[in-house]
């Protein structure tokens, strides 16, 4: 193997923005979808680690990674419906019940997923875009997941969707005013139901891909705050899919500084480094987020930016 | 506006029934629907393990039997109850002005961590000048945590829920890195750890109890958090903003203070958990300081609806459920993420039956 010195770095980090930036594209997109509607869910990090769970133990049973991506959305929207069912009763309070769904979708993975920490499961297959290049840390860096490139195809296709559908409009109708959705006649409840299913749904595929691709086996420290990192994400994004795509790649640069720098013999600091992910979501809120003025973009009905 | 989201159901509501026989009402509503919901609880929690294979009955007899049955198991629960309570606080305190903070684990960590490095560079003291410094070392290290969420939430509008998880994150990795690195005791071999405290240094149990001080410093903290909220013109000045901040300004209170220093006081409460675990349980800050007491910490101050005193004995029950984990396992060969699966459904519980307050003509006062 050719030595590429720091070069090696930059490549390796880029790579791990493809990988690495997949689960958070899917998570924030279908956070971005519920938050349009004018809730948010923060039980999405259960979520995710549910979708993880469910997917290697199908792909396990089944052989085929394919349908363990499917009960991974499946099991997403499980949760979403539930999160929407309990959410829809007055007076509850949607944030605390994402807290909630955060402790029972990781509660539940983890003893369901108990059987499934040693076998190997088949995982998802990735196509080789490398081909043209004789560097081997080049051809692994363009290693690329079917699942990235669906979601590459899903981020306009939701912009799409929200600005030129008769259904968008209708979501960003109950995510901006409630009343208004109400007086024009639109089940507002059942849209924000629907929303929070899908996002749901996106968000399982999500975690299937931590399982079925990359790190590529179910274990109980898989996802530590994505869920969460993903909702930070949207407020980053201004609820935009597009630029979503954009902040994903950028996360998933930073979770990969670590163990690219690993790999050219930096050690130090290793564990800060696992930190910069954490850290640059934060740095990115206190950047963009505002005490005196509502975020542009951000739906009126959500209660985390009102 | 600031503070006007994420506002707690009936979090802040206060009694206002003047007749005994109303607040004997609204008393029974508080005491009632989570007792009520802890029993639907029981019930899915029952069907799950059933689905699981294990006989729910003979389950909730060995939960309690590993809760409470013995002297020993009494100790064990204890011993777990000590941390909850502090890491409870850490929820309740900031959820009366309306802030909903899940970072306890966070500031416990840090709390640990900096307390440990206290007592490096304390070595040779006497250990009652010893433990203190750790004491305040810790409650500094994680009231400065929580209070930079607070901060942020009052000044930046930055999310407080979203940024103290985050700061949990940071917090975490930041002890690994320096058990890693800088306060690394070149002795522990598989498990980085600063160097152990020393048997004399440690702290002791209460007389007669077998079970650490924390326990005493939990209680104290609960009755101390009640007064402070409860008859005090702090507490007023705090409940207000989280009753309307918009009313509070008018009133002259100052919102960002009250913010600061209640936040302050619910990370130092979680910071002097760390401590303890540090000085009492552990003896050195390891990773073994991430143990969920945090996450725990939240649910308990929940079902508590916030009140510190509520805290106490809510904390007592899932100090039982945790310590009974070890037995389920031996036993009924259930998974330890069985505790978990239990904590969640009685989370989600516990949040739908908010929907239940006020519903009930017969805990309405008359008149």
């Amino acid at each position: 193997m050719e030595d590429l010195g720091w070069w090696g770095v930059a490549l390796a980090v880029l790579a791990g923005a493809i990988r690495v930036s997949t689960p958070f594209l899917f998570v924030s997109l279908g956070e971005l979808l519920t938050e349009k509607s004018g809730r948010i869910n923060l039980g999405l990090e259960g979520t995710l680690v549910m979708g993880a769970m469910s997917a290697y133990a199908v792909s396990y049973m089944t052989g085929s990674p394919w349908a363990g991506v499917l009960v991974a959305g499946l099991a997403g929207a499980l949760f979403g419906l539930l999160h929407a069912a309990i959410c829809s009763l007055p007076r509850v309070n949607d944030i605390a019940v994402g807290i909630a769904l955060m402790l029972l979708g990781t509660g539940l993975a983890f003893f369901l997923g108990k059987p499934f920490i040693q076998p190997q499961a088949p995982i998802l297959p990735a196509i080789d875009l490398g081909w043209w290049s004789d560097l081997p840390q080049v051809r692994s860096a363009l290693q690329i997941n079917v699942l990235f490139i669906l979601g590459l195809v899903l981020a306009p296709f939701l912009l799409w969707v929200l600005t030129n559908t008769r259904w968008g409009l209708i979501v960003r109708t109950v995510g901006d005013s409630a009343d208004a959705a109400r007086a024009m006649g639109y089940p507002v409840d059942l849209v924000r139901a629907a929303a929070t299913m899908a996002g749901g749904f996106l968000a399982g595929i999500g975690g299937s891909f931590l399982s079925l691709y990359y790190p590529g086996s179910w274990n109980e420290g898989l996802s530590s705050g994505q869920g969460l990192m993903a909702v930070a994400l949207v407020i980053f994004a201004r609820w935009h899919p597009i630029r979503c795509l954009g902040a994903a790649l950028l996360f998933g640069g930073a979770g990969a500084l670590g163990p690219a720098l690993q790999s050219v013999g930096v050690t130090q600091g290793y564990y800060l480094f696992n930190a910069a992910p954490y850290l640059l979501t934060l740095v990115i809120m206190i950047a963009t987020c505002s005490p005196t003025r509502t975020l542009a973009g951000a739906p009126g009905e959500l209660s985390i930016t009102k | 506006m600031v503070n006007q989201t994420a506002r707690l159901p009936g979090a802040a509501a206060p009694p206002f029934g003047n007749l005994p026989l109303d607040a004997i009402r609204s008393a029974a509503e508080a005491v009632l629907i989570p007792v009520g919901a802890l029993l639907a609880t029981a019930v899915v929690f029952g069907i799950f393990v059933a689905l699981a294979g294990a006989d729910p009955f003979e389950t909730f007899e060995l939960m309690y039997r590993g809760a409470f049955g013995t002297w020993f198991s009494w100790q064990n629960t204890l011993q777990r109850t000590a941390p909850l309570l502090l890491t409870a606080l850490c929820v309740a305190l900031p959820a009366r002005l309306g802030l909903v903070i899940i970072g306890g684990e966070g500031a416990l960590v840090i709390g640990g961590l900096c307390s440990a490095a206290a007592g490096m560079a304390m070595a040779g003291a006497p250990p009652w000048l010893l433990l203190g410094v750790m004491a305040l070392a810790g409650m500094a290290a994680g009231g400065a945590w929580i209070a930079l969420a607070g901060a942020l939430r009052q000044f930046r509008g930055v999310n407080e829920t979203i940024s103290s998880l985050l700061l949990a994150y940071i917090a975490i990795a930041l002890m690994n890195h320096m058990v890693e690195g800088p306060l690394r005791d070149p002795a522990s071999l598989n498990k980085p750890s600063t160097p152990p405290l020393g048997e004399s240094f440690m702290i002791g149990s209460m007389p007669g109890l077998d079970v650490h001080w924390g326990l005493a410093f939990g209680l104290i903290a609960c009755v101390a958090a009640y007064v402070l909220m409860q008859r005090t013109t702090f507490g007023f000045g705090a409940r207000m903003v989280g009753g309307n901040v918009r009313a509070a300004r008018m009133a002259g209170l100052s919102v960002a203070k009250l913010t600061l220093v209640t936040c302050f006081l619910a990370g130092a409460a979680a910071g002097l958990a760390g401590m303890v675990e540090v000085a009492a349980v552990h003896g050195s800050a390891n990773a073994s300081l991430v143990a969920g007491y945090g996450y725990t910490g939240i649910l308990i101050a929940f079902i508590a609806r916030q009140n510190p005193l509520a805290v106490i004995p809510v904390a007592l029950m899932f100090g039982g459920i945790a310590a009974s984990g070890g037995l389920l396992q031996r036993r009924l060969d259930l998974p330890d993420a069985t505790i978990l699966v239990l904590q969640g459904i009685a989370f989600v519980m516990i949040l739908a039956s908010d929907t239940l307050y006020g519903r009930f003509r017969i805990f309405q006062p008359r008149g």
